[in-house]
């Protein structure tokens, strides 16, 4: 309990670990914290400009989205407009391509008729010469008798 | 144990172990031999062995926390020792305005050394002195700072700080004028103000040391007088109550000492602190 040489220990022993923490101990701390400090600062900002990225970046695509939208848009009604184009033309195509196969029929169909009105006429000649003939039953000369048929037929 | 009467078991437990110098060489205090008493070559053995003990513990803990310090997320005791390390420097920037490598790396031994030191009193108190029986010690205190030799060693090595800082900041004969001339600031009241701050200045060193020396031993008093009751001095059905109350209360002191074992600690640093940068103040 008295006071006695122990003192001159402790104060020994007290100036050393004070020293050993002055040099060895507080330093290194204060190293080590002030860089973590500097760390947490710089993350922070770090997360802050995170967060601003962030933000321009939702903005841009945004910004995206809503022309892709505009452009998809435009696709569509260009893809209409292109459609309605080519059924009108194919309509266009169809009623002339109709037209020139009815053109066509309808040439042949008369080309038909003339020669099949040049074979009757040819025939009906010789016909209307026969049944003469057999009316009159007597050889008439056919030459002499000709440009009368002639005429006949072309009145057909 | 119950051989010895309740007042030779506190006496006891109150004795530290010690070697001194005699005429017949240096010779350890025994039950017999109680020749160390009353001379000042004498070392307290139990003390020096525990703080330096916990002195080593604390340096070689935090160097080897801050060399493995890492800058990501820190381990549990890097986290502790990050939080003693703040706490120390928060109080020293917002008492200490001037720089020094000194005073905030003084206030972490001082507070962590004094901790550690004090917290020895929470190891119930018959436990390693009754280890050291077993092989032979006869007396054993292992709470440090209830010898008034460990907390004098520091407040006077505070105090030596306190005169070196105060004549290195105001010169000899600043701290001269600020010992004679405050707080009546007039020829004939030199005397007067002299003992006056001669007073004040020497209360630093004594009231810090037992101030911690006082809460600390009084604490362990108290602690030995509880073990007291359950030491099995008593016997039959009173004694048994006995035991179980004082163990009890035993708790609650120990609980209680908690508070006592940080804030001690904790005002021996900060009044350093205060003394050391009151000594940095020029007027």
């Amino acid at each position: 309990m008295e006071p006695n040489a122990t003192i001159i220990v402790q104060t020994l022993a007290f100036i050393a670990f004070v020293w050993f923490t002055m040099k060895f101990v507080w330093p290194l701390l204060e190293t080590a914290i002030s860089e973590r400090q500097k760390k947490i600062a710089e993350g922070l900002a770090a997360s802050e400009k995170g967060v601003h990225d962030l933000e321009l970046a939702k903005e841009s695509a945004s910004n995206t989205l809503k022309e892709a939208k505009a452009k998809a848009a435009e696709l569509i009604d260009q893809a209409k407009k292109r459609h309605s184009e080519i059924v009108d033309s194919a309509k266009d195509d169809a009623r002339e391509e109709a037209d020139k196969i009815l053109r066509g029929a309808r040439a042949e169909i008369e080309q038909e008729m003339t020669r099949a009105r040049e074979q009757l006429r040819a025939q009906l000649a010789t016909l209307a010469v026969a049944g003469a003939e057999k009316i009159l039953e007597r050889n008439i000369d056919a030459a002499a008798q000709n440009d009368i048929v002639e005429k006949l037929v072309a009145e057909l | 144990m119950s051989a010895e009467s309740s007042s030779g078991y506190i006496k006891h437990h109150l004795q530290n172990l010690q070697v001194c110098s005699t005429d017949q060489g240096w010779v350890w205090n025994t039950m017999e031999n109680m020749e160390c008493q009353g001379n000042f070559w004498t070392f307290n053995v139990d003390t020096v062995f525990f703080s330096v003990l916990l002195g080593v513990l604390f340096l070689w803990l935090f160097r080897s926390v801050a060399k493995k310090a890492t800058q990501g997320v820190p381990g549990k005791w890097q986290a502790l020792v990050e939080i003693v390390y703040d706490f120390v420097e928060s109080n020293v920037k917002d008492t200490f305005h001037g720089k020094s490598n000194l005073i905030a790396p003084l206030g972490m031994a001082i507070f962590v050394w004094v901790f550690l030191m004090n917290t020895m009193d929470l190891i119930p108190v018959d436990w390693l002195p009754g280890a050291a029986a077993l092989i032979g010690i006869d007396y054993l205190k292992v709470v440090p700072t209830t010898d008034v030799n460990a907390t004098f060693a520091m407040s006077l090595s505070v105090f030596i700080l306190i005169i070196f800082f105060s004549i290195k900041i105001k010169g000899i004969g600043g701290f001269t004028k600020e010992l004679t001339l405050n707080p009546f600031n007039h020829w004939i009241a030199i005397p007067f103000n002299f003992i006056l701050e001669g007073v004040a200045l020497l209360a630093k060193p004594v009231s810090l040391s037992l101030r911690l020396f006082g809460n600390m031993y009084a604490g362990e008093l108290i602690f030995i007088l509880i073990a007291l009751m359950y030491a099995g001095t008593f016997d039959g059905f009173g004694g048994a109550a006995l035991g179980i109350f004082g163990a009890i209360l035993h708790f609650i002191w120990a609980v209680f000492h908690i508070l006592v074992i940080a804030l001690q600690a904790f005002i021996f640093m900060m009044l350093t602190i205060v003394y050391l940068s009151l000594a940095h103040e020029d007027h």
